[in-house]
């Protein structure tokens, strides 16, 4: 790709980018949320078009106008969010739109062998007759690489496909990656996880403000030199220091035996005021739903829960809200936002109440104060309060979800995977943010597949296997092996 | 933290949004209207002068007030991404309850007229609790448990009313359904008059409007049909809500029920049971509201019903027979439709 340009109204996307891949290698492309890095891929799929530049494959120059002029040059993409029909098994999906057959009926049986047969070349075993919407994050994301390998890629784009996994997940993707590789499929690698780009990369571009930034040989491109390129100063530290917790500071939370088998089975912990907890294990170990069942997301077969010492029954959501618990999801656009509304009614949206007059009306001057001190505060980047939070970057819609939480009178936070998919500075803010709240005497759960993440801001540590807390780490104590181990059953 | 220094521009920029906003509201509203006035004059030449006519302008608020007002109930439904069939059926059990029940009564006058109101409004009610039951409690489509409903309602109407319309047997009703509002009033100033079902029409749009677009209740009716899980986890109450706006759709279409009734001074099984139910989704639709849910507005619900009203209006004026109506009302609902679509569009790239 050769001097790729984008506007978008108000936003220069992409200037003047340059980028160049081989075949057998794997470039990563990191950048900050808004870096381009997106938009750049989007170009490159013939999901956008590009204002200026050129693209050539295999020296020569092509036009990608549309998704399936990429795909019949062998350009495949894995997006963050996959395209699969939940309701089609993995056969089904990896052979869509391309489906074998005699005359107007389908060949399943060429179908399934043509499935297997990538399957068997990527190493991979899926049980192939179950409904997609039944497997797990890393098996539909397996289904999504052997889609786009049936295609004949050469060249795959793959957006964060180590954001929803687990460690052991993530190496089995990184022993495919490596499979691809030797098969002389080039591979574009979008991350925000330093520590796997030396283990994945064999280059790496920094992408900033719509700028190449930098292109290095991964070997010689040090984190703390990436991190410099992508956020153009240095960031001292990557975790802030945590205070540590008063002696004889009271219990904030306290869960005793929450069950709602089949992935809770007897959860009991405390967590005390101004203490963060981080709930660290294996996707699907059953880490979400503990946070659902205490907020009443889900409703709990059995256990208690008291918060600053008092019982409370929490049923539903609003329960939780009213006892004071704040449970940020981990899926925003799913879960933790109305994408078509505006951030003053999103950040408003749990505590509506509070801004209704003796008239029963919304007082919108209210909302727009307490909307416009949350976004100083926390520094969201968006030109008003009257912005669809649709238009802002992931970074910013965190902040909005947690403005919404910070607006109410909350004791207890849960963070579900509060950093995931969002870049440095964002990163920073938050965990600043969190130890602020703290401060303020706030108990914290923090549930995070990021092991230095856990281990960087967690005072305690409860590693999470089959619904249950099976070991329990100090600060100190705490090492990624031990973690590793615990959570996996090696120990 | 810099808060007053970087409050200030925010405010401004705020403001700046707003203004920006509201300019491309009324840029919209002063922009349909200048179409429809041109369109109006140019059809006024051509029907002779009768369409720009106080008597004929009067004559079709009359005829949207209806649907308009079924519009209105149907509009919060839409929005939380739900439909309601049964509103036409809902019309004519309605009337024909009411009916019944003033028939009943041994007393007469404004008493009467009002507690045969509540009655009608009472079951319209009870109709959309039961609409909503199996969408909250099993997740059943909107879809199907209205289309249940709309069978149910038709069949219990002509079934308490043995297939005949119910004549009232009190005067006191007649003065609602055809006369006018404040009628001596506008005799004295030599002015048409308005009749009572448009001022009916004008109060449930202007209610409707600012309890989906200034209560809590209304930003709730957006949030769950924008994304009903993070509404669910911001603490909503889905249930009540979504409960709330076939209660709402219901008893619109006991109020419409009403005006019927004392319009024909009886209730009739056969009210409403024709296309009206299309004709306000139609409405709804052509005003803006997404079938997907999220987004709306009840004001656009009126312009669409006054929309389909002009055009049945003109086509009368102009003799176009009713068959030759029916092809050109469809094809001007998908017009304004795909048109209003290109126009986000277009909104959207710039």
């Amino acid at each position: 790709m050769r001097g790729i340009g984008k506007s978008f109204p108000g936003v220069r996307a992409l200037d003047d980018v340059s980028l160049q891949l081989y075949a057998g290698e794997v470039l990563a492309l990191v950048g900050e949320n808004g870096a381009g890095k997106s938009t750049l891929m989007k170009i490159l799929a013939g999901a956008q078009p590009a204002d200026t530049g050129r693209i050539f494959v295999d020296g020569s120059a092509v036009r990608i106008d549309t998704p399936g002029a990429a795909e019949r040059l062998g350009i495949g993409m894995i997006y963050q969010e996959f395209n699969l029909v939940p309701a089609l098994n993995a056969v089904e999906n990896i052979v869509l739109g391309n489906e074998p057959h005699h005359g107007i009926f389908l060949d399943e049986r060429a179908a399934r062998e043509r499935a297997s047969a990538v399957l068997v070349e990527l190493g991979i075993a899926l049980p192939l007759d179950v409904e997609t919407a039944r497997l797990s994050v890393a098996q539909q994301q397996m289904i999504e690489i052997a889609k786009v390998l049936s295609k004949r890629a050469r060249i795959v784009v793959m957006d964060e496909p180590s954001a929803a996994l687990s460690e052991r997940e993530t190496d089995r993707l990184f022993d495919i990656i490596a499979r691809l590789r030797a098969r002389g499929v080039g591979i574009v690698y979008i991350s925000h996880r330093m520590e796997e780009l030396p283990r994945v990369a064999d280059r790496i571009t920094v992408l900033r403000d719509g700028h190449a930034i930098e292109t290095r040989v991964a070997k010689e491109f040090p984190a703390d030199d990436i991190i410099r390129a992508m956020v153009g100063r240095r960031l001292d530290a990557h975790f802030p220091e945590l205070p540590p917790v008063a002696a004889g500071a009271p219990v904030a939370l306290s869960v005793r035996n929450l069950a709602r088998p089949p992935a809770v089975n007897g959860v009991s912990f405390e967590v005390r005021s101004g203490e963060i907890v981080g709930f660290s294990g294996l996707v699907g170990a059953g880490r979400t739903e503990i946070l659902r069942a205490i907020s009443g997301a889900d409703v709990p077969l059995h256990g208690e829960v008291d918060v600053g010492g008092q019982r409370v029954r929490v049923l539903q959501p609003s329960d939780g809200i009213a006892a004071g618990i704040a449970f940020i999801t981990e899926d925003r656009k799913s879960q933790g936002l109305v994408l078509g509304m505006t951030v003053r009614e999103n950040i408003t949206l749990a505590h509506v109440g509070e801004f209704v007059g003796r008239d029963l009306l919304v007082n919108r001057a209210k909302e727009t104060q307490a909307t416009n001190h949350f976004i100083a505060e926390l520094r969201i980047r968006t030109p008003s309060p009257e912005q669809l939070v649709r238009n802002l970057s992931g970074g910013n819609q965190q902040k909005v979800v947690l403005a919404k939480w910070l607006l109410g009178h909350a004791r207890v936070f849960l963070f579900d995977e509060p950093t995931r998919g969002i870049d440095v500075g964002s990163k920073a803010e938050i965990y600043n943010l969190m130890i602020s709240l703290a401060r303020n005497g706030a108990g914290i759960v923090m549930v995070s597949s990021d092991l230095p993440e856990i281990l960087g801001m967690s005072h305690r540590v409860c590693v999470v296997r089959g619904g249950a807390i099976v070991r329990e780490f100090l600060r100190g104590e705490a090492t990624p092996d031990a973690v590793i181990a615990a959570a996996t059953g090696a120990a | 933290m810099a808060d007053e220094q970087i409050q200030e521009p925010l405010e401004a920029s705020a403001r700046q949004e707003r203004s920006k906003r509201l300019r491309a509201y009324w840029l919209r509203v002063i922009g349909a209207l200048v179409g429809l006035v041109v369109v109006a004059v140019v059809i006024n030449v051509f029907a002779k002068g009768t369409f720009l006519a106080w008597g004929n302008i009067v004559q079709v608020l009359r005829q949207i007030s209806y649907n308009c007002i079924m519009g209105v109930g149907q509009t919060f439904v839409i929005i939380t991404a739900g439909i309601d069939l049964s509103i036409g059926s809902l019309v004519s059990l309605t009337g024909v309850v009411m009916a019944l029940f003033a028939n009943a009564m041994h007393f007469g006058g404004l008493p009467l007229v009002v507690a045969t109101l509540a009655v009608g409004i009472a079951v319209g009610a009870l109709a959309g609790y039961v609409n909503a039951l199996p969408v909250v409690r099993l997740n059943l489509p909107p879809f199907i448990t209205t289309l249940a409903m709309m069978m149910i309602a038709v069949g219990l109407s002509y079934k308490i009313s043995h297939g005949r319309p119910i004549p009232l047997q009190s005067g006191a009703f007649q003065g609602i359904g055809i006369g006018a509002f404040l009628g001596g009033l506008t005799r004295a100033m030599h002015v048409h008059d308005i009749p009572n079902p448009v001022i009916w029409m004008i109060v449930i749009v202007a209610v409707g409007s600012i309890l989906l677009t200034k209560t809590r209740f209304g930003r709730y009716v957006f949030a769950l049909g924008g994304n009903e899980e993070a509404a669910r986890l911001a603490g909503v109450n889905v249930r009540r809500i979504k409960t709330l706006v076939y209660v709402i759709s219901g008893v619109c279409a006991g109020i419409v029920g009403f005006l019927y009734m004392a319009l024909f001074s009886s209730g009739s099984p056969q009210t409403g049971t024709g296309d009206e139910m299309l004709e306000a989704i139609a409405a709804v639709v052509v005003g803006g509201t997404s079938l997907m849910g999220g987004r709306g507005s009840i004001v656009g619900t009126f312009f669409g019903a006054l929309l389909i009203g002009m055009l049945y209006n003109v086509m009368n004026l102009l003799n176009v027979e009713s068959y030759t109506q029916k092809i050109v009302l469809g094809a001007v609902i998908l017009l304004a439709v795909v048109l209003d679509e290109t126009r986000k569009r277009y909104l959207a790239k710039t």
